[in-house]
Formats: C-alpha cells, sequence, structure tokens
C-alpha cells in the first residue's frame, strides 16, 4: 500500500519535451512509473521517448486516461499549466517548477479547488511511492520499500531523511516534498491523516522549516488524530533572524514562525523531535522498536 | 526586492493612493532646491534605506526653513544610520526625499500582505498609527482589522465598509477611505507586491487620507514582468557578497562562525548549519548551490566562502538529486585551481552519481580534501577540522 500514487498511476508530463522535463520522465520511466504521454503545445502528434506528445492536457488525457500530471513547464507558464491540468480533469498535479509567482499560484490554486484536483509543490521534489511510481526529480536509488511516512518542505532534507530511514534497515512507503513557497498543494494537514489511514505505514517522519505555521497546525492536528509515532526535524535552528523590512507576514499567522517555536509545539504533540536532520534514523529505529 | 518609501510613492501615486508631494535628492543644493521646488513653509527632510524605524534614529527630520532643510540635509546624507531593522553597523544613507508638510490630525495604519493560511491577500488597518506593528500586534491585537479579499471577486465595497466601521470613522470620512484602500489593494495586486505598508496613514485637518510613508516588497519570482519596477532595484542596499553570488545562482548569507557550509537546497543548507551547531562548531555562512550547479559555481562557491577570514575549515554537503554529484566533484577540482584553498574541505557527496564523483575526487588526490561517509560523519569531521585536530 501507499499513498496517492503507485504502480498503476497513469501519469503524463506537461513540459515533456523540455530539457528538464525530458531528464525527468526518462529517469522516472527507468524507476517505472507509468508515464503514457506528455504534453507540449504545437508539438502535438511527435513521439518523445517512446511516448505520445499532445498540444493539450485534455487531449492526452482522453487518449491516455492519466489522472496524475507533473509539471515541468517555465515558472511564468506555471499558473496556466496548473488550470489546464485541473480543467482537463486531471486528479493530482505535481509541480516541479522553482519560481513561480505567488499571485499565479493563488489563483491556479483556487481554480484546481473548485475543479477538486490536489496538488503538490510547486519548487519541490514530488512524489515518490517506493519501487512502483516516482513522480519528481528524486535520487530513486535512495528509496527502498518500507513502512516509514515521508513528508518534507524541503527536496534534498526528504533525500536525506529517507536515506538514514532506510540505512538503518527501514524503507519508505511513500515520501512527498511539499515544497516551502508561501502558497503550496497538499501539506502535512492533509497528508498525515492518508498515512494514518495506509495498513503499510508504521511511522511517520516530518521534516519542517522555520517560516510560515503549517508545522503548528501539524502539530495541533498530530495531538488529536495520529496515532501512529512520527518524528520531525524542523531546518532552520541557526538561521539568522532576516533583516527584512516588516514583520507583518507573522502578524497575520500569529506565530513567529521560529524553529524553537515549532520543536515545541510539536513536542507537545507527542512527537519525536531531533535537533538534527543526522538524527532523524536513529530515531525512527527507536520509535519503531517502542511500537 | 525592496524598494525606497520614494519609489513606493511614485507607485501609489500612479493608482490614485494620495501622497504628499516630494522630490529626491543626493546633494544638499538638490535638497534645498526641491524644497524652493515644493514651496511652502514646512518641509521634512527623509533619510532613503530599505528599513524601517529612520525616525527614531535620527534620520527624519522636520524644516521650517530653507536654512533647516540644508543643515538637515547635510546632516542625513552621508550618515550611518542604525535603526532596530538595519543591524548594529547601521546603513549609508546616500539620498534624501524633501517632501511637503502634512496637517496630521490622526494617525492609522494599513497594510497588504498574504495570508499564507488562507491563501489570499488581506488587508490590515489599525487605529495606531505611528507605532511598530508588531508591537500593536503583541499589546493589543484586537486593534487590528484584518480583512481578506478573494482575488477571484477583487476588493469589493464591504470589504472597505468593515475596514472604515472598524476602525470607527465618522460617516463623511468612510467614503474616502473605502476608495484609498481599494487603490491600495490594487497597487498590491497589479505589482505582485508581496508586502505593502503605510505607517503612518494620516488623517489631515480637513478628513483627507494621505500616505504619509510607504514600504514597498516585492515578489522575486514575479520581477520578470514589472520591468519598471525591477528598474527601482538599489544594489547598494543589497549585501554584495550575496549579490556576487546570486549572479551566479548560488544563495549565500553569511554568518559569523568558522565552519563555512556548501549544501544543495535551502533546507538541507540549514540543516546542515544545524548540524555543525549540534556537534558544537559554528556555521560560517548559509550556502545553496540551487539545482544547475556547476564547475563553475561551485569554484565561485568556493571563493565567496573563502573571503570570509574567519572560515577555518568548509563542509561541502551535497546530496544529489538534479545536482549531479559528479558535477559537485569536477568544481571541486576547478575550484582548487582557480582558488588557494588554504583550509581544509571535508566532502560528502551522496545521491544521483555519488559512485562517479567519489571516483573523481580520489583519482585527483587534492590535498586538504577530507571524504565524508555521511551527514554526521561530515559535521562531526568539519568540526574537527576547524579546530585543527584533523
Amino acid at each position: 500500500m501507499s499513498i496517492l500514487v503507485n504502480k498503476d498511476t497513469k501519469v503524463i508530463v506537461q513540459g515533456f519535451t523540455g530539457k528538464e522535463g525530458t531528464f525527468h520522465a526518462e529517469q522516472c520511466l527507468a524507476y517505472g512509473t507509468k508515464i503514457v504521454g506528455g504534453v507540449t503545445p504545437n508539438k502535438g502528434g511527435q513521439e518523445h521517448l517512446g511516448q505520445p506528445v499532445f498540444n493539450t492536457v485534455k487531449d492526452a488525457v482522453s487518449s491516455t486516461g492519466a489522472t496524475v500530471s507533473m509539471i515541468f513547464v517555465p515558472p511564468a507558464f506555471v499558473g496556466d499549466a496548473v488550470m489546464e491540468a485541473a480543467d482537463a480533469g486531471i486528479e493530482l498535479a505535481v509541480i516541479i517548477t522553482e519560481g513561480a509567482p505567488v499571485k499565479d499560484m493563488m489563483f491556479a490554486k483556487m481554480y484546481a479547488t473548485k475543479k477538486g484536483m490536489n496538488t503538490i509543490g510547486p519548487n519541490c521534489p514530488g512524489i515518490i511511492t517506493a519501487e512502483e511510481c516516482k513522480i519528481g526529480i528524486m535520487p530513486g536509488a535512495v528509496f527502498k520499500k518500507g513502512n516509514v511516512g515521508l513528508i518534507s518542505k524541503s527536496g534534498t532534507l526528504t533525500y536525506e531523511g529517507a536515506n538514514q530511514v532506510c540505512s538503518e534497515g527501514f524503507g519508505i512507503t511513500t515520501a512527498v516534498g511539499i515544497g516551502g513557497d508561501p502558497i503550496i498543494g497538499l501539506s502535512y494537514k492533509q497528508l498525515l491523516p492518508l498515512f494514518e489511514a495506509d495498513p503499510e505505514t508504521e511511522a511517520i517522519v516530518m521534516i519542517g522549516e522555520i517560516g510560515g505555521d503549517l508545522e503548528i497546525q501539524a502539530a495541533a492536528y498530530i495531538k488529536e488524530n495520529i496515532t501512529k509515532p512520527v518524528v520531525a526535524f524542523i531546518a532552520g535552528q541557526t538561521a539568522p533572524a532576516g533583516k527584512r523590512m516588516g514583520h507583518a507576514g507573522a502578524i497575520i499567522s500569529g506565530s513567529a514562525g521560529t524553529a524553537a517555536e515549532k520543536m515545541a509545539a510539536l513536542e507537545a504533540a507527542g512527537v519525536a523531535v531531533v535537533q538534527s536532520p543526522a538524527d532523524i534514523g536513529k530515531k525512527v529505529a527507536e520509535v519503531l522498536a517502542k511500537k | 526586492m525592496n524598494v525606497h518609501e520614494y519609489q513606493a510613492k511614485q507607485i501609489f501615486a500612479k493608482y490614485g493612493v494620495p501622497v504628499p508631494k516630494g522630490y529626491i535628492a543626493t546633494t544638499v543644493e538638490e535638497a534645498v532646491e526641491n524644497a524652493k521646488k515644493l514651496g511652502g513653509k514646512v518641509w521634512v527632510v527623509k533619510a532613503q534605506i530599505h528599513a524601517g524605524g529612520r525616525g527614531l534614529g535620527g534620520g527624519v527630520k522636520v524644516a521650517t526653513s530653507l536654512e533647516k532643510v540644508e543643515e538637515f540635509a547635510k546632516e542625513i546624507i552621508g550618515m550611518t544610520l542604525v535603526t532596530h531593522q538595519t543591524g548594529p553597523e547601521g546603513k549609508l544613507v546616500q539620498k534624501v526625499y524633501i517632501e511637503e508638510g502634512a496637517d496630521i490630525a490622526d494617525e492609522l495604519y494599513l497594510g497588504v500582505v498574504l495570508d499564507r493560511a488562507k491563501e489570499m491577500p488581506v488587508i490590515m488597518a489599525s487605529t495606531e498609527g505611528g507605532m511598530a506593528i508588531e508591537d500593536v500586534a503583541a499589546a493589543t491585537p484586537e486593534k487590528i482589522i484584518k480583512v481578506a479579499v478573494d482575488p477571484t471577486i477583487g476588493f469589493q465595497g464591504f470589504h472597505g465598509r468593515e475596514l472604515a466601521f472598524g476602525l470607527g470613522l465618522p460617516k463623511e470620512q468612510v467614503g474616502k477611505f473605502i476608495k484609498f484602500a481599494a487603490a491600495l489593494y490594487r497597487v498590491y495586486m497589479e505589482n505582485d507586491a508581496e508586502m505593502i505598508e503605510i505607517n503612518p496613514l494620516v488623517k489631515t485637518g480637513s478628513g483627507d487620507f494621505i500616505a504619509l510613508d510607504g514600504k514597498m516588497g516585492f515578489d522575486d519570482s514575479a520581477l520578470g514582468r514589472h520591468k519598471d519596477i525591477e528598474e527601482m532595484r538599489d544594489l547598494t542596499e543589497e549585501d554584495a557578497d550575496e549579490r556576487e553570488a546570486s549572479e551566479y545562482g548560488l544563495s549565500y548569507i553569511a554568518l559569523d562562525g568558522e565552519i563555512g557550509c556548501m549544501v544543495n537546497g535551502a533546507g538541507l543548507a540549514m540543516g546542515t548549519m544545524d548540524t555543525i551547531n549540534y556537534m558544537g562548531g559554528t556555521p560560517a555562512n548559509f550556502l545553496d548551490v540551487g539545482g544547475q550547479a556547476n564547475a563553475q559555481t561551485v569554484a565561485k562557491g568556493f571563493e565567496i566562502i573563502l573571503k570570509n577570514p574567519n572560515v577555518k575549515a568548509i563542509f561541502v554537503n551535497i546530496f544529489g538529486g538534479i545536482v549531479r554529484c559528479d558535477r559537485i566533484a569536477n568544481g571541486i577540482l576547478e575550484a582548487t585551481k582557480l582558488v588557494d584553498v588554504h583550509v581544509p574541505v571535508v566532502v560528502r557527496l551522496d545521491g544521483t552519481n555519488a559512485p562517479e564523483a567519489a571516483e573523481i575526487l580520489k583519482n585527483a588526490g587534492i590535498k586538504n580534501v577530507i571524504a565524508a561517509t555521511d551527514l554526521g560523519d561530515g559535521a562531526k569531521k568539519a568540526v574537527a577540522a576547524a579546530k585543527g585536530e584533523l
């Protein structure tokens, strides 16, 4: 079992024929992901990496039956691409592109929600169900199949966390890199219940960062709803306070978004919090041994 | 990206947000000329730096004669202004804004910022103008009115009424205030602003509203479609090393420790700093080489890290996803040819093409390079190396 994606998930790639899209789609295919086609406007009818290219997502969906789209289009076109996917009936858009304008994501996410499409990212490594389906840019070999679910804002800390879990002799069910932009798709709070419900997931690793208050919301959710052990790390304990022009953003959330505040909230919710990402693996072994 | 007060006010004016008349000056003569051009009897001489709290630091002065304008301009241009937002080193003032005096009956606060939880812009207003909004939020949060605006419907009359009645404005001022807030919302949306703050927003004796101050920050990812705003960038307000790094796709922030860090990804970079700290060392910088790292950018990274005389060791920590480890390994080789790497370099390369990278480094046999097996091992070795124990 896993969450959101598995070996049968049919995936298309928006921005299929570009440099990044090509390189990573190739890696995903090699991993075993069912990439059934891609979209690049004006290149419809061609073949790329042995798969059909379409002009629109609608064409791609009606020809291939894909339910997930992996998005690699340049930043200025991300909003458009996400809305096109939602309009075409895609169920999950995984947005890898870095540097999408916040305003575009604001509108795109509202439209996705209206159309019932989930999003992951932008500016994220994607989602991987170990040894079944990789939709993103993570090094697939790191993710061995196992019993630990992983959610992380940071891309490279996703790999770091998974690598440690696997070095300790455990493995990953599904790992999701949610991205750290101001507006993101699925977050801890939406993913935690999926892992709670997944029979194969026995523990959850949650990796956060300074800024925003998603981790604080997650802590409150965990306290009330999650029975499986959770191990967490918050990056940025040593980050200097930014020399910003104002701190109006922090006033809205009612939280300063510091690592200390988030770590305390998670600890109070019964989460095993580590001070260094180097301890994630050991801590997972510890909480699983206690079960 | 942030802009100066006078630039924010230029943008406000374009959208019909009322601002006092003013002109920017870089010399004392220009400052006096500007005051003459404005006419009147009262002028305000305002230091232009990217930080709040300028008044308290002595960077804002009210002049009641042209002689006073000259005196204050002399005082302020070239001064190093220290405020609670500049850090103790302060900022050099290179420009002053000469503005007509305003008839202040009352001071309010008005701001627009993204509400991350609601995922839409929120307009904040308060009767406590002139105070730091952080302090108002801490002491009297009920005095801040927050109205979120769904961008799919835009700013409507009811948003404005919620703000105006929330502030307790008399009925003859409600319409004027709503018009002001509506214009400010347009400024925010149409320019891809990250935040706008007007503090204080002044109510004049005649019951008009005017933006006495103005702060704006913009979404860097959207600057490509706002060439006019991009042109407002003041490079002297940015740290020279951070700027140089960004030209090479590197994200660099100097810190005051001893171990230079070169990492891919902001999260892992912070996690690496945290681990160094946890192991008893101190990070000298944050450096994210980004997803496009190659030999040239890595060499540049070494150069920037080594400019810092406090650096006693460097920890290169790469977990390759997009970044291919062999490219980083080649970058390290390249760097040792271009830059005098005189401190020990602990290298941990994992992920995409890690075996190839290990091979490259092994064959090169560079002195000073110490291989590490994982994050914990690398941090431990870097801390030991910085103490001269390796």
